[in-house]
Formats: C-alpha cells, sequence, structure tokens
C-alpha cells in the first residue's frame, strides 16, 4: 500500500524535529516503505467491528487527591539545564506565536 | 572465581543475614568482578561503586543491630537497567541525549530496591531508549555475550542479562516492551520475567512505549527472580496504570514448583510458534523442555492463537508511535543534550539540530514510523488497525486460558546472532521479538527459562511461559519445577557452562 | 510593518453579511494542586518553585489525575446543562513548543467529558439569546515565556527566552460553542455577554478565579462572515489574546469590519491565528502555518480513562449552587422588579450585595437606593468596582435602620456612608466623631424658630395671614442655623404652630 515518497519523510522529519541529512532521507525512505509496507497487514484482521484496544489493563477512574506534595526547589529543577538565567530555563529565541 | 560472585541472591542473603558474610564483601566481591571482566563484556555505562558500598555499609549496620533484614534480599548486589532514574547517579538510557543527566528523583523501582537493602551496583547497558533486540542500538557500543564475546546479550536489556551470565552481578532489572527482558534472557541462560502489566510501576522508568513498557526481574535462578519480584512488584499511586492488587504469590509458587509435580498442570503449546525461520536446535530444545513438562505430570495440549501472526506488525505500529511522543521531550530546552545554540538559531533549530545529533538510527527510524502512523488521514489503516489487533490477541489469549493454565512457546527463533550481523536489516531484527511481543499487546505475564543449549552451537536457549493476567505465580511454579527437572537432567545447571572469560582468574 | 486593515462601515457590514461566531475558553481551575500532579496550583510567585518531575516533563515521571478536577469539570458540565460521558479519555495532543514540557499537550479529543450544552445570555435589553455548547473538556496549561532582548519585550526580536513551569500542568477545562448564528448586528454583544454569563457562571460554582485580566479566564474568538441570504460558513479567524470582556465585543466587531471590507474587495479570508491588540483595538495576523497542524493525537497510554457513575453524577448535581439566572429571576419575582429595574441591578454588578444588604435587614427598595443609585457613582468616582467600596452590606443595613429609626436624615445618612467610605470606622463611630445627631429636642429648636421668625419679621406676618408656604423661608433659616441637624418635618409644624 505505501510507496513512502522522499518528500513524505523529509515532511515526516520536519513534524517529529529531526533536521535529517540527505542520505539519511534516502536510507528512511528506503526502509520505513519496507517496514510500512509489512505492517500495513493489520488492516486484514481489523474488521470494523472489532473495538480498539489501547490499555492491557481495564482500569478506569484512577485518581488522585487534591492535595499537594512536595515540589521540587528551583535548584534542582535547573541542575539539568542546558542553560539557564534568573532562576528561568535559557532557551532560544522562539519563533512564532505566544501561546 | 569466588563462590561469592557464583552463589545465588537467595544464597547470599542468607548469608549475609547469618552474617557468614558481610554485604560489603558480597559488593566488592562484585565489583572486582566488574573490574575485571567488564571491559571485554561491557554491560555497565556506570559502575557506582561508592553507592553501593554505603548501601551495603547500611545493611551489615543493620544486622549488627540485631534488626530483621529489611527484606529476603537485603544486601544481595544488583545491576539496574539505565533505563531507571536514579537521584544523583547518571542515567542515559543507552542515549547521547541524555549523557551526564543526573535525576533529581528516583524511580520507584529505584526507590523500592533501595527500601528493601538492596545494594545498586551501577547502570547496565541497553539499546538506545529500548529499542532494539541485540544491544547494539546503544549510544555506547554494544554489550557482549558471555556465551560468546561476538555475539549479542539480546536486547534492548542486554547489559542486565550479560552482567547475569558474566557473573557481574546475581540479580538484574529490565524493562520489556516487545521481549526485552525475555529475549536477553534467552538467549544469555538466564531467566526474565515480564510481569503482568501495571505489575510493576512504571514510575521513573523512561517511557519507550507506555502501553507496552513493563519492569521485572532478570536472575539466574527462578526463584532469586521470585525474590526479587515481590520486592519490585505493587501498587503505586504516582502511576496510574499501576494494578490495586495484592502481588501474586510468586515466591510461594517458585518454591513449590521446586518440588518438581506438575500433576492436572495443562500446558499449551502455542501452534503458531514453530516451523519456518525457527533455528531446529532451538526447536528441539522446545521439544525437549516440552516433554520434560510432560514428564513432569503436566497435560500438554496444542493451542492455535492464529491473531498472533499480526502481533509483530501492531506492535511496530504501536510501540513507534507512543514512543513519537514520549520521545518528543527531549528537546534540548530542559535537560540533556543542546546542539547548535550559537545565539542567532531559534528554539525550533535548536531542537531539530539536537534531536538529529542525539538520538541514533533505530531511534529516529522508529519516531518517523510512528509520526506516520498518527498522522491525520493515516491513524485509522496503522495506528487504530494495530489497537484492534490488540483486541484479537487478547481474545485468542483469553480463549486459549479458558483451556490451559499456561502456554508455552521458544522465547526467541534463535539463539544470540553474531554482532552486526542484522543492523543492516530493521525487518530481520525484528523478528527476534516474534513470540514474546503478543504477551505485551495483551498484558499478561510471561517470562523466559533456560532450556539448555542448542545441539547445533552450542548456545542458550529460552523456554517461553505464558500466563493470564495477574496469574503470574502460575508461570513461576511451572518454570521451577521445569527448572528443577532440567538441572537434575543435565547434572548441572545452564549457567555453570558459561565459557571463562578472558582476564578472569579463577 | 504593520499594514492598516481596511474596515467597512459597520452598518454596512451587518446589511450585507451574516456573522458566525464560535468562542473557545479556557478557564484555569482553582484546585489546591495541579492537573496531573501534586504541585500546588499557584499564580505567579519565584519561578519553577512548583515543579517536580511530572509537570517538568522529566524522563520517567508519570500524570495522575486530579480528582477535584474531574469534579469541578463534571459540575461546569451540568451547570451548562451538558451531557456528561459515561466514559472518554484523555488523549496526547502532540507538537512541539518549549513552554510545554513534553511537547504534548495531556487533553481531550474526541471524548469530552462533558458535551451537547446550552445557556442562556441576557444582552443589556433583556433579550435572551441561547448559545449552544459544543463540549467542555479538561487539559492542562502551559507554561510561561518571557521574551529578552526584543525592544517591545514581545516575541518577535527577541535573542532569547526564560521559562518559568510554575504555571504548566494547571488544570484547564476548555468550554467550546457551537456556531453561534443569527445574532446579525449584536454579534458582538452577544460575544461579550456570553463570556459575561460565563464567568458568572463559573464564578457561582466556585470553580476558579474567572480573573481574565490575570488569565484564569481567557477567550478566543473565532469569527466569519457569510454573505446574507447564504448558508455556507465563510473562512474563518481565530482572535487570541482577548483579556477583557469589553475587548471581546471590540474584538469581535473589528473581526467583522475587517473581513467585510476583505470580501467585499474580492478578496479571501486567510485562515490563521489572529492577535487582539488592547490599545488600538484591532487585531493583528500572527504566523500563518505553511500547512495546518497535524496533532497527532491518539489516548493517553499513561492515563486511565474516566468513568464517572451515574450517582456520582447526580450526586454533583445536587452541589450545584443556585446558578446565576435563576437566583436573579428568583430575586425578580421576590421584590417584585421590573425587568428594567433588575437590569440596572445586574449591570451594576449590585444583586450579591443588595441581596445582602436585605439579608441584613433592610428592604429591597432601601437597599437598591444605595447600592444602585447612590454607591454606583461612588464607585465610578473612584475608578473601583462595587464590591471592592469600603463598606459592607451590614453597614449600610445599618445606616438605613438609623434613618428609619429618625435619628438620621437622609442628608446625614450620606454624610456617615461618605465617613464609612472613608475608612472613619462603623457608622455609629462617625455619628459620634462628626456629631451627626438629629436635633429633636423641641426646646432648643422653638428657640431657633424664634430667633429665625424675628430675623424675619416681614416673612411671620405673611405666614401670620395665613400664607403658609412662606414658612419655607423659616424652615430653611432654621435647617441652617442647625447646620441641618434638626427634623425639617418637625420644624415646618413649629413655625406653623408659632405664627397661629
Ligand atoms: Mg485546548
Ligand atoms: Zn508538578
Amino acid at each position: 500500500m505505501p510507496s513512502i515518497s522522499r518528500d513524505e519523510v523529509a515532511h515526516l522529519a520536519r513534524l517529529a524535529r529531526l533536521a535529517v541529512t540527505d542520505d539519511e532521507l534516502d536510507l528512511f525512505a528506503g526502509q520505513l516503505d519496507v517496514i510500512l509496507q509489512s505492517v500495513a497487514t493489520v488492516g486484514d484482521i481489523a474488521t470494523a467491528d472489532i473495538p480498539p484496544t489501547s490499555h492491557a489493563v481495564p482500569l478506569t477512574n484512577v485518581f488522585r487527591e487534591d492535595a499537594v506534595r512536595p515540589s521540587l526547589g528551583q535548584q534542582q529543577a535547573l541542575a539539568g539545564a542546558p542553560a539557564a538565567e534568573d532562576g528561568r530555563f535559557r532557551v532560544p529565541r522562539i519563533l512564532g506565536e505566544e501561546a | 572465581m569466588s563462590d561469592l560472585i557464583r552463589s545465588t541472591a537467595a544464597e547470599l542473603a542468607a548469608k549475609i543475614a547469618s552474617r557468614e558474610v558481610s554485604a560489603v564483601e558480597v559488593a566488592q566481591a562484585h565489583l572486582d568482578r566488574i573490574a575485571e571482566v567488564d571491559g571485554s563484556v561491557k554491560a555497565f555505562l556506570h559502575v557506582d561503586a561508592e553507592g553501593a558500598l554505603a548501601a551495603a555499609r547500611r545493611v551489615d549496620e543493620d544486622v549488627a543491630a540485631g534488626n530483621a533484614p529489611a527484606s529476603p534480599l537485603a544486601g544481595v548486589p544488583l545491576a539496574l537497567k539505565d533505563v531507571f532514574t536514579t537521584e544523583g547517579v547518571p542515567t542515559t538510557c543507552g542515549s547521547k541525549m541524555l549523557e551526564g543527566w543526573r535525576p533529581p528523583y528516583d524511580a520507584t523501582v529505584t526507590r523500592r530496591l533501595k527500601e528493601a537493602g538492596v545494594v545498586i551496583l551501577g547502570k547496565t547497558n541497553m539499546d538506545e531508549f529500548a529499542m532494539g533486540s541485540s544491544t547494539e542500538n546503544s549510544a555506547y557500543g554494544p554489550t557482549r555475550n558471555p556465551w560468546d564475546l561476538d555475539r549479542i546479550p539480546g536486547g534492548s536489556g542486554g547489559g542486565s542479562s550479560a552482567s547475569l551470565a558474566a557473573f557481574e552481578a546475581p540479580l538484574a532489572i529490565g524493562t520489556d516492551t516487545g521481549g526485552s527482558i525475555r529475549q536477553p534472557g534467552s538467549v544469555t541462560g538466564t531467566v526474565g520475567v515480564k510481569p503482568t502489566y501495571g505489575g510493576v510501576s512504571r514510575y521513573g522508568l523512561v517511557a519507550f512505549s507506555s502501553s507496552l513498557d513493563q519492569a521485572g526481574p532478570c536472575a539466574r535462578t527462578v526463584l532469586d527472580a521470585a525474590l526479587l519480584h515481590e520486592i519490585i512488584a505493587g501498587h503505586d499511586p504516582l502511576d496510574s496504570t499501576s494494578v490495586d492488587a495484592p502481588v501474586p504469590p510468586v515466591v510461594a509458587a517458585a518454591r513449590e514448583g521446586a518440588n518438581g509435580d506438575l500433576t492436572g498442570v495443562r500446558v499449551g503449546v502455542v501452534t503458531q510458534f514453530s516451523g519456518e525461520g525457527y533455528q531446529p536446535g532451538v526447536l528441539r530444545s522446545f521439544e525437549a523442555a516440552v516433554a520434560q513438562l510432560k514428564q513432569l505430570g503436566a497435560e500438554i495440549v496444542e493451542v492455535s492463537c492464529p491473531s498472533f501472526d499480526y502481533a509483530l506488525p501492531a506492535y511496530y505500529l504501536i510501540a513507534p508511535s507512543e514512543a513519537s511522543s514520549n520521545l518528543a521531550r527531549f528537546d534540548a530546552m530542559r535537560y540533556g543534550l543542546r546542539v547548535g545554540d550559537d545565539g542567532t538559531r531559534s528554539a525550533e533549530e535548536v531542537m531539530s539540530l539536537t534531536r538529529e545529533a542525539g538520538f541514533g538510527a533505530e531511534v529516529k527510524r522508529r519516531i518517523m514510523i510512528g509520526t506516520y502512523a498518527l498522522s491525520s488521514g493515516y491513524y485509522d489503516a496503522y495506528y487504530g488497525s494495530a489497537q484492534k489487533v490488540r483486541t484479537l490477541i487478547s481474545r485468542d489469549f483469553e480463549s486459549a486460558f479458558a483451556t490451559v493454565d499456561v502456554l508455552v512457546s521458544p522465547t526467541t527463533p534463535t539463539t544470540a546472532f553474531r554482532i552486526g550481523e542484522r543492523t543492516g536489516d530493521p525487518m530481520a531484527m525484528y523478528k527476534a521479538d516474534l513470540c514474546t511481543i503478543p504477551a505485551n499487546l495483551a498484558g499478561n505475564a510471561a517470562m523466559s527459562v533456560p532450556s539448555g543449549l542448542s545441539d547445533e552451537d552450542g548456545l542458550p536457549v529460552g523456554l517461553q511461559i505464558m500466563a493470564p493476567a495477574l496469574q503470574d505465580h502460575r508461570m513461576y511454579r511451572v518454570a521451577a519445577a521445569y527448572e528443577a527437572a532440567r538441572d537434575a537432567a543435565l547434572g548441572h545447571t545452564v549457567i555453570s557452562q558459561v565459557p571463562q572469560l578472558e582476564g578472569a582468574a579463577r | 510593518m504593520t499594514s492598516v486593515d481596511e474596515l467597512m462601515d459597520y452598518a454596512e457590514v451587518v446589511e450585507r453579511y451574516d456573522p458566525v461566531l464560535g468562542l473557545e475558553v479556557h478557564v484555569e481551575l482553582h484546585t489546591n494542586t495541579k492537573m496531573f500532579c501534586g504541585c500546588a496550583n499557584l499564580f505567579g510567585g519565584e519561578p519553577n518553585t512548583h515543579v517536580c518531575p511530572t509537570c517538568l516533563g522529566l524522563p520517567g515521571a508519570l500524570p495522575v489525575v486530579n480528582g477535584k478536577a474531574v469534579e469541578s469539570a463534571i459540575r461546569i458540565g451540568l451547570a451548562l446543562n451538558c451531557e456528561i460521558a459515561e466514559w472518554c479519555r484523555f488523549a496526547r495532543k502532540n507538537y512541539f513548543y518549549p513552554d510545554m514540557p513534553k511537547n504534548f499537550q495531556t487533553s481531550q479529543y474526541d471524548e469530552p467529558i462533558a458535551f451537547n450544552g446550552w445557556l442562556d445570555v441576557a444582552l443589556d435589553d433583556g433579550t435572551v439569546v441561547r448559545v449552544e455548547i459544543e463540549r467542555a473538556h479538561m487539559e492542562e496549561d502551559t507554561g510561561k515565556s518571557l521574551h529578552v532582548g526584543g525592544a517591545t519585550g514581545r516575541i518577535h526580536g527577541a535573542e532569547h527566552s526564560l521559562l518559568d513551569y510554575n504555571r504548566a500542568g494547571v488544570p484547564l477545562i476548555e468550554i467550546v460553542t457551537k456556531p453561534i448564528t443569527g445574532t446579525g448586528e449584536r454579534a458582538p454583544e452577544v460575544a461579550r455577554a456570553y463570556v459575561t454569563a460565563l464567568r458568572d457562571l463559573l464564578k457561582a460554582l466556585d470553580v476558579s478565579d474567572v480573573r481574565m485580566d490575570q488569565g484564569s479566564l481567557r477567550c478566543d474568538a473565532n469569527v466569519s462572515l457569510m454573505p446574507k441570504g447564504t448558508t455556507e460558513f465563510g473562512t474563518r479567524t481565530e482572535t487570541k489574546n482577548v483579556n477583557s470582556l469589553r475587548s471581546v465585543e471590540r474584538a469581535v466587531r473589528f473581526e467583522m469590519t475587517r473581513q467585510a471590507a476583505v470580501l467585499a474587495g474580492g478578496g479571501k479570508i486567510t485562515q490563521e491565528t489572529r492577535h487582539f491588540d488592547e490599545s488600538t483595538g484591532s487585531t493583528s495576523s500572527g504566523r500563518t502555518k505553511e500547512t495546518a497542524e497535524d496533532y497527532r493525537y491518539f489516548p493517553e497510554p499513561d492515563l486511565v480513562p474516566v468513568a464517572p457513575s451515574r450517582e456520582w453524577v447526580e450526586q454533583l448535581r445536587g452541589t450545584l449552587p443556585e446558578l446565576p439566572w435563576e437566583r436573579r429571576k428568583r430575586i425578580q419575582q421576590e421584590w417584585n422588579l421590573t425587568d428594567a429595574e433588575l437590569r440596572d441591578l445586574v449591570n451594576a454588578g449590585a444583586v450579591d450585595l443588595v441581596a445582602a444588604t436585605v439579608e441584613a435587614g433592610a428592604t429591597p427598595a432601601e437597599a437598591r437606593s444605595w447600592w444602585v443609585a447612590y454607591l454606583t457613582k461612588e464607585a465610578n468616582n473612584r475608578g473601583v468596582e462595587l464590591a471592592e467600596l469600603a463598606i459592607t452590606p451590614a453597614q449600610i443595613a445599618r445606616v438605613v435602620a438609623l434613618v428609619n429609626s429618625g435619628e438620621l436624615t437622609n442628608k446625614l445618612a450620606r454624610e456617615v456612608v461618605a465617613g464609612v467610605l472613608a475608612g472613619e470606622g462603623e457608622p455609629e463611630a462617625v455619628i459620634e466623631a462628626r456629631g451627626l445627631k438629629v436635633v429633636s429636642d423641641d426646646s432648643a429648636l422653638e428657640a431657633a424658630v424664634d430667633e429665625a421668625l424675628a430675623a424675619q419679621p416681614d416673612v411671620a406676618a405673611k405666614i401670620r395671614d395665613g400664607k403658609v408656604a412662606a414658612a419655607g423661608a423659616i424652615v430653611g433659616a432654621v435647617m441652617k442655623a442647625t447646620k441641618g441637624q434638626a427634623d425639617a418635618k418637625r420644624v415646618r409644624e413649629l413655625v406653623i404652630a408659632r405664627c397661629s
């Protein structure tokens, strides 16, 4: 069924934030095609009347009490940060909209 | 080789509790062994000698004070897969992405081990983010199989399985998303258990595929695995998918099984797991194991699970899909690697450059597959269909367990393959998990116990035993009975046949 | 280089086009803890102090649902006349953004907890518009970014950004309307009235601080136009950053006039996100995405489904307070108010205050007269909300009682209230300190009356001749002499008695 193009691989890489190289585009295009052809067989038996299973255990309604637990300290929170400033994580300039 | 490193965990715990030997001596013996052989095995990514000795000292103090042991494994050393967070101790998941990261918190498994007085020797090597079946996908180089250093120790938990087979640790922890505990157990002649999904907390287990990941015990004997199982299992309010029910009585089941009687136990042989693609020596070992079970009194029946043929494709949609989302957090903003932040590039560019540099080929490949399978327009055909296959596989298990108590199969179709043999062919690599994946998709319990050596290459073969959800004790009973009968028939344990490692003096 | 948008005259817009609205409101719940972790749900504070492995998205950390947030979501759904799902799930909405620690938002997708409801919204003239609710679902807030190095502190031109995740993971309920059609020229007013009604409802439910200025209530306005006589919806824009009730109205109105000008000029509306600028009252284009965002939703595997039992839902229905519009209806009946009177009361934001004053002993008419007629002006003068004035309903009721017992005149009463507002203490303390007692002692008054009559003999003669109307001048003189503390009615009686 799928014949995944180089362009599609490039689009996926953009969605996944992977700055793939040209060589990788070729490699992945070939490999993804083989893998996706092979896994597409799930469609053979997945008929409309079968409900999907998303969880292996049939649990529902697992809730937490609304009680405060200790947080990490600011220092601990920032300890692993590539860069920090004024108690905040310092990151490169953000393009796009303010959320 | 000292007796201490060849002892079982149960024996060590008893000796420590009776002050026949100190926990510090035991820890030091294992640290010495690591220093001696890990240069060639490469099971560990980080050895925490200081932390291990300090933990051992606390156990000794406790014993000296006359206190009851914190657990039946107090003072016993353990190798922890590097996918669990350990406060202040490096946690890399086998990835460059997390090189040097020291988590500010302990995983629930880590915490329970510490509270039980188990001595954590260090963190073991693994396929990057647990994606692989050979440990060749580790960013820090492959781990080697102690049975043959040119071969893979299985994966993703190859570091854990190799540490057991190399006598660097009597206990280890693994995680099993598609077979990453059982397949490494199989190819190293060790015991590996994937408990029922939800049986062991996932809090602090760095997620690969959330709905499939399950932590479990690894050991050289069934009883040791059971003892470790009871320490790490149990409800955890920090994991919403954790089962709030008593831990199955696996230790009692292992002890009962060791008595060697399986009368009245119905064992189903899964017909789908044989034939083409299976190494003849593996199938012969499996048949011998089934015959042994029959001798122990078990009733053997053939069981067909037709949708198991679709487990592998379903798995290779579900796991990468969840992984593509789980691994999105590695973005160079809050922790881990950051590449290309030269003051002019945007956050988006730095994210993409970092992820490109920080992830290995297999991780990227799976992220791409997952991104594709979840895309609008493809979701129903891929992810949605795979979730339906999951339902069918669960139904196959249900109807099988309506007539049998446990199911058996080979753990993996072949013995350990050579390092490099399958790296260029992802599909060939994925087939290593053919028999183990159904239990992950359905969430029930499954384990691998050594069934001797393949007659054509002299390498270990694993017998997989599967039980219904929350009936983990059933498979322990069968495994323990089989283990005892097998050792009696062989006249020795399987693990005792591991060749002596180079540089390892007695 | 912002180009000035061409706008069409509003009257022409509504003559040529029918607007379609869609309003998305995000409400931050004021639970003790965040949606999926036990960190305190506190606004502001030292950055990155209310964070843990879960809300920082650290490797290995897992979410656990805050039961109180689910309870609030169900109560909101019930108050909005929604159906409550018997079974629903959380889903992951996948996209990369630095203020989102996991690079996916845990939200709900095709299985919201509440759906298919409505809210009746009253406009200023009393017209009621029923706004249909599509859904209300649970999700989590993002962190906050601070942009450094840019001239304006805004995102454009910034050199780098600083992230604070204290807000990351705060529970949000997103409430989405169905398309609102048929409102014509009143569309902007309907938009404001809807958000107002929703705010009042959420306040009554006590689930959120509902402060638009602080971001605990946020509105995104979707607007499109279709030419009169057609029924197919036009391309819509989504305006964000609308931070006050008034802005909601202005943003909708602006988009209508802008879109109409584009359409009338033969142009096409771009489906995009726009930002509202408070200072200019205009909207501007956000970054247009090359392709529609593909969020790759899938069920959140780290959480299990939410399946509220019908018993629980009914029990929660029992906890719903009297809803604002029901309460208004009841008050209107009990106090015998005309529609216009009720509207004045509501518009002044005085319903609760008047009700409390009545509770404390005043009649509805007396209480209304104080709050709506007098204190509203005081609040306006001070630029504060009525409820923020430094006087309580109990104090007003006390003043009313003093007037009724004759101890204060209306004029004195206003002085007492002024004193309370000025922070001089309780009414009694103000009366004491300012010496504001009614002079009702006849002998003291008689002396003042005699003095006034003697000072104006011509007026006194007129009164004696039966020209009673002339008494006013004497009463005025007496009131002046007693600094207004006399009972004018009694003074008049005394003047006439003296002259007969
Ligand atoms: Mg939303
Ligand atoms: Zn938190």
